[in-house]
């Protein structure tokens, strides 16, 4: 069977655009790789956005798509549990939540007809982000996996948000139950775990410039490669290229 | 300037990283990015230069141009600047918005070119106080990235470089009035001496440390800025403060250092 992104040329089937292929059972498409310059959203996809607004009943969330994405009071956790009925108290302390700037993870919901998404954060995972760094990146480049937080083991954590922000973040030491983490850790954060979030930034985008998918394998992979230059050689062309034709080889050959 | 906005924990991440001298990609405060400079490039001026450093993109063009020389310097010619912050930088620069900034720096480039020993002033001249050359200096902002000073004054000092001024000849015809005459071959030209040419350097404060060449990021989180013009004896030809904040004497002079 044939799907999107392909045609049938002499008993043959031939890819129309350049891209990446999907195969579900029997159903064979290729999705195109450059065009996604904006995301489109899909229910239960993973993504980090920047509060942009802050509404009557929700937050206006920018996540590099069209149309700014909505997260409202209702999908919202709030601290006390997750049955309490929003009131009019609640919607006046929105600024106390989450204000103009805020950078959040949290979860597509739905999509309305014309293609904005709505987000929820109705899980402990998600909510407000605290420190760390934020590279922007096309979405085509990020791969679809199971889950898309990763604590890689060279000392730092990172989110691949399916919109094309990827969030990197030092590991938190312990796993904190309080719901949402409104609170933000304000310490500074020590030079070892910067070194790491600063190398892998710059593998990162790395990686984006010679247009390799991005998940979590890659990534370290990458960053192992890196290891025997310094943070801002990483940016230098020749450099860059080198390391990343290490990494395809090291993936080729754990596919192989 | 353009700005993006930070969350506040992200802007106290970027400060934390400038006191321990690690920037967000792993560049110390005196770092600069990686810069690549292309000469040429526009087809029918007299001298162009293409800047990217970083996310910045600037794209100068030079027309030499015959003009009458100013009152009180009537033996120089002199250079006048121009300065397009394009909408397709920012969208703030959409219609009238990039103007303001345009003013600036076009402004800013007036002050560190009126210093004497810049460019060689004198050799612009044809005719003293009849003709001489005017180099009409025409800035295009492509991409704001951070650091829009020294990536415009490293394309106009390149930009210079790469301006060819026709050699002409004075005749003089019967009536006695001089005449003009450009000599056709394109490759009988007088390149500009432009090793006096100062290059900007933007240093901002950031917490209670400067830093060089800082990105659209760290601009957001500084407070106050500095923008000294140095030539490349280490001569200053002038300084100039951006941003609201204020600038201890004592960092002013460790920023010159």
């Amino acid at each position: 069977l044939r799907g999107h992104g392909t045609y049938v040329d002499e008993e043959k089937l031939i890819a129309s655009v350049a891209g990446v292929v999907e195969r579900v059972n029997k159903l064979v498409c290729v999705k195109a790789l450059k065009t996604r310059r904006a995301y489109n959203g899909e229910v239960g996809d993973i993504v980090v956005g920047r509060i942009t607004e802050v509404q009557q009943k929700r937050w206006k969330v920018e996540t590099n798509s069209r149309l700014d994405s909505v997260l409202l009071l209702s999908s919202m956790n709030l601290p006390g549990g997750e049955l309490r009925r929003r009131s009019a108290e609640d919607e006046l302390a929105m600024r106390d939540y989450l204000q103009e700037g805020d950078l959040i993870s949290a979860e597509v919901q739905s999509v309305f007809s014309d293609g904005a998404v709505s987000l929820h954060t109705r899980s402990l995972k998600y909510g407000k982000l605290g420190q760390g760094v934020l590279v922007q990146v096309s979405p085509s480049l990020v791969k679809r996996q199971k889950t898309h937080f990763h604590d890689l083991p060279c000392g730092a954590s990172v989110i691949l948000g399916n919109n094309g922000f990827i969030w990197i973040y030092p590991t938190p030491e312990q796993k904190d139950e309080e719901a949402g983490a409104f609170t933000t850790n304000l310490e500074p954060v020590p030079l070892s775990d910067r070194e790491v979030i600063s190398r892998l930034r710059n593998c990162i985008v790395a990686l984006v410039t010679q247009k390799l998918m991005l998940f979590d394998t890659s990534i370290l992979y990458c960053y192992e490669a890196s290891l025997p230059h310094q943070i801002k050689d990483i940016l230098k062309p020749e450099v860059m290229q080198e390391i990343v034709l290490e990494t395809r080889q090291r993936l080729l050959d754990l596919e192989g | 300037m353009a700005s993006v906005v930070l969350s506040e924990a992200e802007k106290l991440y970027i400060v934390h990283g400038v006191q321990e001298d690690l920037r967000v990609d792993g560049r110390s405060c005196e770092d600069y990015r990686c810069a690549e400079v292309e000469t040429d490039v526009v087809s029918n001026t007299s001298g162009s230069a293409r800047v990217k450093l970083g996310h910045t993109d600037i794209l100068v063009g030079v027309k030499a141009e015959i003009g009458t020389p100013k009152l009180e310097k009537p033996d120089e010619g002199y250079l006048e600047f121009f300065v397009d912050c394009s909408a397709n930088a920012t969208p703030e620069f959409e219609g009238r918005g990039g103007e303001e900034l345009g003013t600036e720096i076009a402004n800013t480039f007036y002050r560190v070119f009126s210093c004497e020993s810049t460019v060689d002033l004198k050799s612009l001249c044809i005719n003293p106080r009849d003709h001489c050359w005017v180099l009409y200096v025409d800035v295009l902002l492509l991409e704001c990235g951070g650091n829009l000073f020294d990536a415009v004054s490293i394309a106009v000092k390149a930009a210079l470089f790469n301006t060819r001024i026709p050699k002409v000849r004075i005749l003089e015809s019967e009536e006695g009035s001089k005449e003009i005459e450009l000599s056709d071959d394109p490759y009988d030209c007088m390149r500009l001496n432009v090793d006096e040419v100062p290059c900007i350097v933007t240093l901002s404060k950031i917490g209670y440390r400067h830093v060089v060449d800082a990105t659209l990021q760290e601009e957001a989180c500084s407070l106050a800025s500095l923008l000294i013009s140095v030539t490349s004896k280490g001569a200053l030809t002038s300084i100039k403060k951006l941003g609201k904040g204020s600038l201890d004497p004592e960092s002013i002079f460790e920023m010159m250092e």
